[in-house]
This record gives C-alpha cells, sequence and structure tokens, in this order.
C-alpha cells in the first residue's frame, strides 16, 4: 500500500498530511520526507494523522527521530489524531508526554476555530 | 478439543521476509479474527498491530542474519481463544534482558526510536511467549475469543 504525504506550507508551519499505513515498509519514506523538511529550514511541522489507517512502533520511532530532529534546530513537531485506536499506540508506549497531540490542524497551527 | 480437531484449525501462511507482505499478514488476520472469532473490533485492532510487532521483528531477524527464508504466520483457533504464532529464523533473543527505554520526562528518550515492539505486544494480546525454536525464534500471541456460532450467523440473518 503506498503512503500519501501532502506538504502544506504556511507561514506559521509547515503541515505534513499523511495517509495510509504507516508500518516497516513506508516508514522509512515518512522518515525522509521529515528529514528534507527539516533539511529545507521547515522547523515547525504539524504531522496530520488523520488520513492514517494504521501506525506501528515502526512509525512512532520515525515521528520520535522528526521530533528530535526539530527541537534540534528550536523547533518543534506537533501531531493532529482524534482516532482513538492510533492514539491508543501513543499512549500505550507512554508517547503522548512526548508529543502534543491536537484535534484538529487549526487547533495545532493555533489558528481560531470555525465555529 | 482433540488433537485432530486442532489440527484441522491451523491456517499457515508464509510471506517473503520482506516490509511489503506485513500488511498482507495483518489483513489475513485481522479478517479471520473478525470473520471467525467473537472479538470486539478495537481487539482485533490490538492483535493487528501485535502481529505487525511481530513480524516487523521477524523481518529484521531476518535481516540480520541474511538469510532468505521465509516467516511463518500460525493461526490456530480453539474454543476459548485464537493463538497467532510468528515464527522466524533469525539469531533468537532473550525478551527478559530487553535495554530499557529512559523515562518519557527524560530528554534523552527522543534518543531511542526503536524497541517498542515487544511491549506493546506485551500490552495488546491476553498472552504472549517467546521460545526459542530449533532455527529461530517463535512469538505466540495469544487473543481469549470464541468462535463465532451458527446462532450468531441466524441472528444476523435476523437483522438483515
Amino acid at each position: 500500500m503506498e503512503l500519501g504525504l501532502d506538504v502544506i506550507a504556511s507561514d506559521e508551519a509547515t503541515v505534513l498530511a499523511v495517509r495510509g499505513e504507516v508500518d516497516v515498509y513506508t516508514a522509512p519514506k515518512l522518515r525522509e520526507k521529515l528529514v528534507e523538511l527539516v533539511a529545507q529550514g521547515r522547523h515547525t511541522i504539524v504531522v496530520d494523522l488523520e488520513g492514517v489507517d494504521f501506525l506501528d512502533s515502526t512509525g512512532l520511532g520515525v515521528l520520535v527521530g522528526g521530533l528530535k530532529r526539530a527541537r534540534s534546530h528550536d523547533g518543534d513537531l506537533v501531531l493532529v489524531c482524534t482516532h482513538q485506536r492510533i492514539i491508543k499506540v501513543f499512549e500505550i508506549t507512554g508517547l503522548t508526554k512526548v508529543f502534543t497531540i491536537h484535534d484538529s490542524r487549526e487547533a495545532a497551527l493555533g489558528t481560531p476555530q470555525p465555529s | 478439543m482433540t488433537v485432530a480437531d486442532l489440527a484441522s484449525s491451523v491456517v499457515e501462511l508464509e510471506i517473503p521476509a520482506r516490509g511489503e507482505y506485513v500488511g498482507l499478514a495483518r489483513l489475513v488476520v485481522s479478517s479471520l479474527a473478525s470473520s471467525r472469532r467473537t472479538l470486539a473490533d478495537d481487539r482485533v485492532d490490538d492483535l493487528k498491530l501485535a502481529l505487525s510487532e511481530a513480524c516487523t521483528n521477524a523481518i529484521e531477524a531476518h535481516a540480520e542474519v541474511g538469510t532468505e527464508e521465509v516467516v511463518v504466520v500460525r493461526l490456530v483457533e480453539g474454543d476459548d481463544r485464537l493463538e497467532v504464532e510468528v515464527e522466524d529464523r533469525g539469531p533468537g533473543f532473550d525478551p527478559s534482558t530487553l535495554p530499557e527505554h529512559p523515562p518519557v520526562t527524560d530528554p534523552e528518550r527522543l534518543n531511542f526510536e526503536r524497541g517498542l515492539g515487544i511491549p506493546l505486544i506485551r500490552s495488546l494480546v491476553d498472552e504472549v511467549s517467546f521460545a526459542r525454536v530449533e532455527q529461530g525464534m517463535a512469538v505466540r500471541m495469544v487473543m481469549f475469543c470464541g468462535p463465532v456460532t451458527d446462532l450468531d450467523d441466524e441472528e444476523e440473518l435476523a437483522w438483515s
């Protein structure tokens, strides 16, 4: 299965919208993209996981690596996710304490949400 | 359950030890679990994730020793359980001596991108055991659940 990776750049941050399944097969593509973004000087990254159907520890590892990379440039990497089955993977591994997980892209970008 | 019954309830899947096949293994296991067992959807997801972790470890173990052999995924259906076994031909490991990560609040935690698979498996399935087999390692994961009975089928028909 292909992993969808869409980059949406704005003034505040760069959004990386991920679609599909993140596992041992697809995680290297996600890693590559995160490395590329940071290398381009995009140090504030919002990884939108709303289109992700499945994520295992290989995907968690790549996100941890991305967070480390962003923070080493005084940036940050935050997540957007509302799917309980994905959030659960972060909860079990304690990574909810490492990542900020927002429930919408607007909340992650700090822009007012439509009421 | 007799030995003959048990033997007839085994599904075995051999996958090449490459990442692109893990998704296929997940599909087979989750389809069997959701169509043949009384397992709630979120528990099927748990099993799917545990299976993915076990297959990933197996594939990495094969890469470590450079073997071209297949990874075996075995599904054994019992009266009160579904067992999923992943058998590799890797170097084997001792699950009791896995290194611990620093606490999540420690900035050092970000230096660890790997090693989450086994702890995940342990918390996702009802029972897990790791055993050295003749040529590698076998991870056996158990979910307690009964088979879907004929009664359930009739109920489904009545509702449809």
